[in-house]
This record gives structure tokens, sequence and C-alpha cells, in this order.
């Protein structure tokens, strides 16, 4: 899982990136319940650190604010996201980061499902399996090492 | 032995006082076969080099350097040091002594065992002795050179390079004759260039490239007769790969340049053309691209200097045909990107002089112009546009004096109409480029005829009143008032009354679904014409004619006449402020302000607020505040003249005589009676204005008795600031202590009576008072703030006192600023806070519990508007206090102290460390706050306490965590976010 020597995508396509979400007026105003949407959980995840580049997951097109899904009544969050190449041996590890950036950012009632964008990844059935098991995500992060490789991922360059 | 050495005193008395030079010989050959050392030498020269006759002494070291000459070969190092030495005293010797002193040291730089560092110390005292002091050795000329060349050959210590190259460039400047080392003393100085230098790091001597490549320059650029080795060697290191060294043959190609002339360039033309038009063309550096343009420049500019004999070629127009013939074609090849760079070395050789421009535009212009007519794509006529307009521009730089040699006069037509074709397309660039042209083309004087000036301003007017896109509009303004500033007469015959024309018709009401587009436009072309009359308006003359137009806006605007909407007539104010800014500050215009502008200003103000009731535009607050500029900017600006006094009277005495309308009724009544607001602002001007106000004594006396007693809030709070505006300006003295020992008398009778109706207009005056003396530092402030921290006890103004040190500590936008010429002393708020943070506490801790919060939200008011830094040094004094004020239930101050705990937290006191735990306590209790900005503030400083990465704050991390899970869910998404960001860090 570490990174290795040479980078698989030595030279990946870079994508814009999206500017800040743009202040309403009625996200000042007290009264106003703002529902959590899809734009937020985009801004969430965007930022995320690819563990190959010096580049976001947005930067990269990982993860695009199209295939995030949430619905805040029923309180789920489906996020879809594309690696860079179908042989990509980061997969497993990007959607990690995603899944634990979001159960950290996210209240409890939520529930979350991190898997790859169908038909883009050559093992995709079992990086979603890995992703879903909820024994092995927790399994995963009792790992010192590889909870250090996502906290590297999630921590934003902004602040 | 003996014998040796009565021999050497004869030889030394024959050649000291007998003046027989054949003796010098015989006493070097005695030394040359070991007869005796030149220590005993030094020795039996002892009286000669004592004696009191200066001639005897040059005797003597001429004896002494002579036979140096001959057997340099023979010393050794420690005797060579200490005859440098010998030597370099001498130096200081009467001048006589000097050509025998330099003979001998230059006998010594022949030696071999030259002792390390002597080299420098030799040079320096000659530099310092001998060039700055006598130079009498011109004689030694070349002798010399050789010298200095041999001595600096295969130096490599920096500082004595700097050295050498200080005193090549002295031997250049002073005429030394170098005769057959011209060459050799190049080599030794040129075999440095381009000079590649990295001081070491800490190095003591602080020796930088830069000043080793000035002086080498120096050196090299001091002589034409270097020109035959230098022009060589820098085409030959253009062509290095490193960029440093391209930039500084560039450089040091450009300073040579001013010395040589065309003789010296000829037979190397060719080369250093090739080399810069390669720069220019493949360079990918800016810095070297634009040094390779300004060498071309100087190259050009050099030629053009040179004196034609009649049978010699013109060498200016050789080198120009040869820029031509490989630029010009590139012009025609719209598609390549080379036409930059041709473009560009063109214009280099074309602003060189004013030859080399006629030379240029005849063989481009046409042929751009063509293209410019037959291209059809809007981005090829831009590309075009802007070439043509880099070669105005360029001319422009090499204007001569005399006006038959016009350089663009024989395009004068054809410019101009590919002006106004491009003036007249739809796309916003080229109408942009074509303004640009035409302000370029208006700054050649005579150039234009009047004719064309007239179609330009049409063009131009009929831009101002049709074009949407503000960036044209705003280009086409810029361009009228260049034009208006060179030919005012026909901006007044032709643009004014044409934009006046335009803003007084009434938007045409066709169809009711059609109005709002239609009002639209019609309102910003009326904004357009507004401020391109105030762009035009710099010359007095139109000044004149423009300003009656504005005016005219606002009192149609009044009766009513035409419509015009607020904005419309804000923007009206706005121009004529711009135009008191940007006029020329003459008698005339100072006048026109005066005399005219102003009392009209005035008058309308005052019908406006008379015929209260009628919904004239004027009654607008913005208005009116948008008017106070015109007034206080004039006054500033344009030679203060009686505009304040009468201002005065008419406040004091109701003295209409000034205004142009004598039809106000009774205006006496209107004044007393009312204390009209709107008055109230206008006096403000007076506050602003930096010119000793007349009749001060009485206005002060009004303006207290009004503040103190009118029951409308507008009018007592407009008295005060004006009040505390005068004081503040007032000199000091005895009166001005009295006025304000009255004052607070007055006030304080006023708070001490609880019942009295007008407390809380003195609590204003008495908060406006104390901000105007601490500005001033002045001493009886104290008394004032003292009894605004009592009143912070009292049941009805505590809140209200509170809210008054963040109006002390903040500017206030109207008066009191630096901008109203108000006396600010720096650091005010630092004083003032050091000066009563200690009456702010012990008055806390004595205060009842129900009075606390006023104490709280004073200090957080105070605190708020500190700079950060003293924030951050004064915070722990008052920390046990902000932790009170967290718990406090007023949103105000909980802000607040957030706000300035925050930058606290990143670097936290000790002080705080033993208090982490009430702290993290009180700040998890504000995640649940009510206030949407109180739970985002607490959150940020959650979020900073974690960047401090302290240790201590680690047993709170679970707690931290799970508070931290509920504003997750927050209903605000801003608190979210900022949730997310601190349980994030956790």
């Amino acid at each position: 899982m570490s990174v290795g020597g040479r980078l698989e995508n030595a030279n990946p396509v870079i994508f814009q990136r999206s500017g800040e979400r743009l202040m309403t007026a009625s996200e000042e105003d007290e009264d106003v319940h703002d529902p959590i949407d899809d734009r937020e959980i985009f801004d969430l995840i965007r930022s995320i650190n690819d563990p190959e580049h010096p580049l976001s997951l947005e930067e990269l097109n990982v993860v695009e604010q199209d295939r995030v899904k949430v619905n805040d009544v029923e309180s789920t969050v489906g996020v879809e996201f594309t690696p860079t190449i179908p042989h990509c041996s980061m997969a497993t590890l990007i959607g990690l980061s995603i899944k634990v950036k979001l159960l950290r950012s996210l209240p409890d009632r939520f529930k979350i499902n991190v898997h790859i964008t169908p038909g883009t990844h050559a093992s995709e059935e079992a990086v979603n399996k890995q992703l879903a098991d909820k024994e092995r995500v927790a399994a995963a992060l009792e790992n010192s090492s590889l909870l250090e490789v996502v906290n590297q991922c999630l921590c934003t360059k902004s602040i | 032995m003996a014998a040796d050495r009565s021999l050497l005193l004869s030889l030394v008395e024959e050649f000291v006082s007998g003046l027989q030079d054949s003796k010098a010989k015989d006493t070097a050959t005695g030394v040359k076969e070991g007869q005796f050392t030149i220590l005993q030498l030094v020795e039996a020269l002892g009286p000669s080099l004592t004696s009191s006759q200066p001639h005897t002494r040059a005797r003597g070291v001429q004896l002494l350097s002579e036979v140096l000459h001959e057997c340099y070969g023979t010393l050794t190092e420690a005797e060579v040091e200490v005859l440098i030495a010998f030597y370099e005293n001498r130096l200081k010797d009467h001048y006589v002594i000097t050509p025998p002193v330099l003979q001998g040291l230059r006998a010594l730089t022949k030696c071999t065992v030259l002792p390390p560092g002597s080299a420098v110390a030799m040079l320096r005292s000659l530099f310092q002795d001998v060039h700055v002091q006598v130079r009498v050795d011109t004689g030694l000329g070349t002798d010399f050179v050789f010298g200095f060349v041999q001595s600096m050959d295969g130096e490599r210590d920096p500082r004595n390079l700097l050295l050498a190259f200080k005193i090549a460039k002295n031997i250049i400047r002073r005429g030394y004759d170098l005769g057959k080392f011209t060459e050799e003393l190049f080599e030794v100085t040129s075999c440095y260039f381009p000079v590649d230098f990295t001081p070491p790091p800490n190095d003591p001597h602080g020796i930088t490239k830069e000043e080793l490549i000035e002086e080498l320059r120096a050196v090299l650029t001091g002589t034409p007769k270097f020109a035959e080795f230098l022009l060589p060697l820098i085409i030959e290191k253009l062509d290095s790969d490193v960029q440093s060294a391209k930039l500084d043959s560039l450089q040091t190609l450009t300073a040579c340049l001013s010395q040589y002339e065309h003789k010296d360039l000829a037979e190397f033309l060719e080369g250093l053309w090739t080399s810069l038009r390669r720069e220019v063309f493949q360079t990918s550096s800016e810095r070297i691209e634009s040094a390779g343009l300004a060498a071309l420049t100087a190259l050009t500019s050099c030629l053009s200097r040179s004196v034609l004999n009649f049978d010699s070629e013109d060498s200016l127009r050789t080198f120009l045909d040869l820029v031509l013939q490989d630029c010009k074609h590139h012009l025609c090849e719209m598609d390549l990107k080379l036409v930059w760079p041709s473009a560009k070395l063109l214009q280099a050789a074309c602003s060189a002089s004013n030859r080399a421009s006629h030379i240029v535009t005849a063989a481009v212009m046409p042929s751009l112009m063509d293209q410019f007519s037959s291209r059809t794509q809007c981005s090829h006529r831009r590309t075009l546009l802007e070439v043509v307009l880099k070669f105005i521009q360029s001319v422009k730089t090499s204007q001569p004096l005399d006006n038959d040699e016009r350089v663009l006069l024989a395009f004068r037509e054809s410019l101009c109409s590919m002006v106004f074709s491009a003036l007249s397309e739809t796309n916003a660039s080229l109408q942009i480029t074509a303004t640009s042209m035409l302000t370029s083309l208006a700054q050649q004087t005579g150039l234009l005829l009047d004719s064309d000036i007239e179609l330009a301003v049409d063009h131009l007017t009929k831009l101002v009143l049709t074009e949407e896109d503000d960036k044209v509009s705003l280009a086409v303004v810029e361009c009228a008032g260049a034009l208006a500033e060179l030919h005012p007469e026909a901006f007044i015959n032709k643009m004014i009354p044409r934009l006046k024309k335009e803003i007084f018709s009434e938007p045409m009401y066709l169809e009711t679904n059609e109005v709002v587009p239609e009002k639209h436009s019609h309102h910003a072309m009326r904004q357009r014409s507004l401020a391109t009359l105030a762009a035009v308006s710099t010359q007095p003359s139109v000044v004149w004619e423009s300003t009656p137009v504005l005016l005219e806006v606002l009192s149609s605007a009044h009766t009513g006449s035409v419509n015009f909407s607020v904005e419309e007539v804000v923007s009206a104010c706005c121009s004529l402020q711009r135009i008191a800014e940007q006029v020329q500050d003459t008698e005339e215009t100072g006048r026109c302000f005066h005399d005219f502008i102003i009392p009209r200003l005035l008058s309308l103000a005052l019908q406006a607020s008379g015929s209260s009731g009628c919904c004239s535009p004027l009654v607008e607050e913005t208005v009116l505040c948008a008017m106070v500029p015109v007034i206080s900017t004039s006054c500033s600006r344009l030679q203060p003249k009686s505009t304040a006094s009468k201002a005065v009277s008419l406040f004091l005495h109701g003295d209409v005589s000034f205004l142009p309308d004598n039809s106000i009724p009774s205006h006496v009544q209107l004044l007393k009676v009312c204390m009209d607001r709107k008055l109230l602002i206008r006096i403000n001007i007076l506050c602003v204005v930096k010119v000793e106000v007349p009749e001060i004594d009485q206005l002060l006396s009004q303006l207290e008795e009004m503040s103190c007693t009118c029951s409308h809030p507008l009018p007592y709070n407009s008295a005060a600031k004006c009040f505390a505006g005068l004081l503040n300006k007032h000199s000091q003295g005895d009166f001005l202590d009295s006025l304000i020992q009255r004052t607070i008398k007055r006030v304080c009778t006023e708070l001490d009576s609880p019942c009295s109706p007008a407390r809380i207009q003195a609590f204003t005056l008495l908060i406006w008072v104390a901000k105007a003396l601490l500005l001033r530092y002045h001493p009886l402030c104290t008394t004032l703030t003292d009894k605004l921290f009592s009143l912070l006890d009292d049941a009805d103004l505590g809140p209200m006192a509170a809210d008054g040190f963040s109006l002390l500590m903040s500017d206030s936008a109207d008066v009191l600023n630096r901008s109203c010429h108000a006396d600010v002393r720096i650091m005010y708020r630092q004083r003032f806070f050091s000066e009563n943070s200690a009456k702010l506490v012990q008055g806390f801790n004595a205060a009842p519990q129900e009075k606390k919060p006023n104490y709280l939200k004073a200090l957080s008011n105070i605190v708020n508007k500190l700079p950060k830094q003293v924030q951050v040094t004064e915070l722990p004094a008052l920390l046990s206090l902000l932790l009170e004020a967290l718990s406090c239930p007023d949103q105000g101050v909980q802000l607040s102290t957030l706000s300035c705990l925050e930058p606290v937290l990143i670097d936290p006191p000790p002080a705080l460390i033993q208090q982490l735990e009430a702290l993290v306590s009180r700040l998890l209790a504000l995640i649940s706050s009510p206030a949407m900005s109180v739970r985002i503030a607490s959150l940020r400083c959650i979020r900073a306490l974690k960047d401090s990465s302290l240790f201590q704050i680690l047993p709170f991390r679970a707690r931290v965590l799970r508070a931290l899970a509920q504003p997750l869910d927050d209903k605000k998404r801003l608190v979210r976010s900022e949730a997310v960001q601190a349980r994030g860090k956790w």
C-alpha cells in the first residue's frame, strides 16, 4: 500500500479547481435551516490530497460533484470516485481516505457508502467490498502506519 | 668589509650630493656582486633620506629605486616587505619624491617573491596618494600601465579585483597614455568578463557580484579604444547559454555604446545585429529581451549621432536596412508569432532618434495600414492596430523640437481614418486599442488638425452615449479626459452641449412592457455622461462649461422639471467632487467653485430642506452626504477663500446674502427654530476643513447649546460631532481649557441629575468630546473618561456607556479622522488602554453583580480595537476577566471576547495554560449558543487551541471530539464547515 519509488501514473491530466462556494443571504440568516447538500459533501472531499501527486482529488477528477449523492432526510451519502487509471493500486487508499474524511465530518446519523465509479477500475468489486466492510475499515484504521498515510491525505493545505 | 662600507658611502654621497647618475649603476653592480646588501645601502642612505631638503630625499630614493631596478631578483620576501612599507610611506612625502618612489615600487612589483596581500596594499596606497593627490606621473604613462597590468595579472581575490577595476577605471578616465598596452590592459580585465562570482556565505567583506559587474563594466566601456576588442568579445559571450552572461553582455553593450562612434562599430554591425535579433526572437526571458531591445536602441542612437563625411556611407541607413530586411516581412505574415518580436525590434530602433523614426516608419507604416484595411478578422486587425500604436508611442519618445520634420505627418490622414474605423467597430478590444491610439496621436503635438479633433470628439461622444460595454466606456472616458486636456475648445463646443441635451432628455416610454430595459439603458447613459463630464473637466475653461450642467441636473432634480433618480443625482455630486479633485488649482477655478458652485449647492440644500414634504431627491440622506465632500474637497484643495466664514454666518445669523437665489423664505426662523438636520451636515464641513474658522467662540457655544438641548437625535448627534471636531483642532491654550472645563461642568450636571431630560444628549456630547481630546492627548481627557467609567454603574446609561467605548476606540467616518485634518496622535488606543485597563479591572471587581456585564462589554470593546500585537502582549493580565466574559450572557460580549481570544490561543501564554480546564468547558458550552456567529467563533477558538500544539490539551481530546459531533449536524452550513475543520484538526 505504501507509495512506491515509481509513480504509476506519472503524468496525470489536471482539471481546474472549482471556486469556493458562494455565500448566499439565506446562509447568513439565523432562522433558515440549510440542508446538507451535494456541494457541501463535495467541498468536504475535494481538497483531499492524492497519495501520489501533490494535487487534490478534485484536480485529478477523481471526485466530481455529479457523483456525490446525499439525502439529508434519510441520512444517506453515496460517493463514487474514479481512479485516474484502471490499475491504480491506490484506489483502496483513496476510497478509505474519502470514507474517513466523511466519517469524521458528518453527523453519526449518516450512512456512508463510498465506491468506485462502475467500469473504471480493474478490481472494482474487490475494492468496493473492502470499503463497504465496516470491520475491515475499522481494522485498517487500527494500523498506525496506514492511519498516518490517511491523515496525510486529509491534512488540508489551505490552512 | 670596512672598505666596502666606505665605498658604498662614497657612492651614495656622489650620487646624492654630486648628482652623478652613473654611480647608481656602480652601486647596483656592487649589490649584485654581493659587495653589499640592500639593507646596508638603506643604512648608508640614512642621512640623505632623513634630510630636510626634499630634493636630497628624492635623490636618495632615486638611488634606491634604480638599484632595485637592477637587482630585484635577489631580494628576499622579508626585504621586499620592508621596502614596500618604506615606499608606501614615502608616497605621502613631498611631491618631488613621488617619481622615484613610483619607480621603486615598479621595480618591486617585478619581484618574484612579492608577499601575499602586498599588491593590494601597494595598489591602495597608489590609488590614494598618487592618483588623487598629485598626479605628477603622466610622464610615467605606458610604464605605469605596464606595471599595473603586471601586478594585476592572474589576480583572484575579489577584494583585489574590485580595487584593480577601480584603478583601471581611473587609468582610463584620467587619460593616461595606454600606448601599446591597450590590448594588454583590456586582456587583463576582460578575462573576468562576464563576472561569475558567488560570494561565500557569511562573507566578511560583503563584496557582491553586482559591484564587480558594475566596476568591470565601467572599465570595459570606459574608452572607445577598447571597441575593437570588446565588441567581438560581446558577440562571443552572447552565444553563451548562461542567462546572466547574456544579460551582462547586453547591458555592457548598451553602456559602451554611449561612448562609441560609428567608426568604432562599423565592422561589427552585422555580427551585433545577428546576435541581438537572435536574442529577441528566441529568448524566453523577458529581462534578456528588454535588455536586447535597449541595446538595439543604444546602437541605433549611437549610429544616428555620428557625423557623416561626404564620401563615407550612411552607416545608420545601412544598419536600418539590415534591420528592416530581416524584420519587415514578419509584419506581413500575420499568423506567425514573429510579428511581435519584429515589431519590438523595429520600435526599439525607431525610438532611438528622429532620423531612425523617419526611416523606419516610412518603411513600415504603409504596409501595416494597407493590411489593416484589407484584413477582415478582428484579432488580426487588433494586432495590427496595437503594432501601429506601439510605433506611434516609440516615435513619441524621440520627438525633436523643430516642427517641419514631424515623423508621422505624412501618415496623418490614413492614421486618422484607421482610428475612426476601429472606433466604429463593434469589437470591444479593437475599440479600446483605438482609444489609446487616439490618445497617443493627440499627444503628438501639432500632428492632428482641428478638424480631426472635432471628428474624434464626435466619435467619443457617440460612444459615451451608446456604448454599453463597461470596459470600452471606461477607456472612452479616459481618452476623452486626455484629449480634453490638450484640446478644450472642441469639447466645449461639441461634446458638452450634446451630453447636456442627452442628459436632460426624458427616457422614451414606448410601451409599458418595454420600459424596464429602456429605462435601464437611459439611466446607464446618464451615468456615463455624468462621468465623462467629470473626466473632461481638467482645464478651467471646460470647468466653466461642465459644472453648470451638473448644477442644473441638481436643480432640475429638485424642482422636478426633469426626472432624475437618486443615484443619478448622487453621481452628479460625485462628478463635481471629482472635478474639484483633478482641476488645476488656479485663481479662476477657485473663483468658480467658491463664488458659483458652492453657494448654489448650499442654496439648493436649503431649498430642499425648507420644502419638506416634497419628494425632491435632494432631501435624501445619500445625496446630502455626497454633497458634503464636494464642498470639503474644494475648500481644502482650491485656495480656501471665504466659504468657511460665509457658511458660519449662514449658520449663525441666517445670512443669505451670498446665496444666489433670494427667494428662500424666512431662513432665520427656519434655522433657529427647527435646527434643521441638513444644515448640521453642512456645518460638518467646517470640521473637515483645515482652516481657521472665524467666529469660533460663538459657533462653539451655539453648538454646545444645541447638542445639549435639542430633542431630535440627528441634530444633537451632529452638533456634538461638530463640537468635538472643532475642539480637536482648536489651538492649545487657556481658552480651550476653560471651554472644556465649562463643557465638562455642564455635562456632569446634566448627567448627575437622574431625572434630567437631556441626559442622553449630555452623554453623547461627553463621548464625542472625550474622543476629541483623547485623539490629541489633551490632559483633561482623563476627567471625561473617568466620568465615562463611573457611568458604567449607572442604571440607565450603563449599557450605553459600555458601547461608547467602542466609539471612543474606533475611527469615525465623517469627523475626527486624519483625512479631515484632525489632530490624531499615533497609538492613542494603546495609550488609552494601558492607562485605563487597571481602572476597568478595579471597577469590575467593585461593581455589583448585575453591573458586571457592562464592564465586560466595555473591556471587550476596547480590546477589540487594539492592534493584534498589543492584544497578545496585554491579554494575559486580563485573562480572568475575559474568561468571565465568556460566561456573560450578552452575545456581543461573547463574540468580541472570542475574537480577542482566537489569536492568543495560537500561542497561549502560561497563565492561560493553568486555566485550560475553565477555558475549554466555556468554549464547548458556547458551541450550542443560539447565535450562529458565536457558534462559529467558538469553533474557531477550539481549532486555534489545537493549532497551538500544546501537550496539555491532549487530555481534553475525547471530550472535545464528542462535543464537536453535535455541531456537525448544525442547521447552518457555515457552522458545520467550521465544525468540520475543527474536528478534523483534533
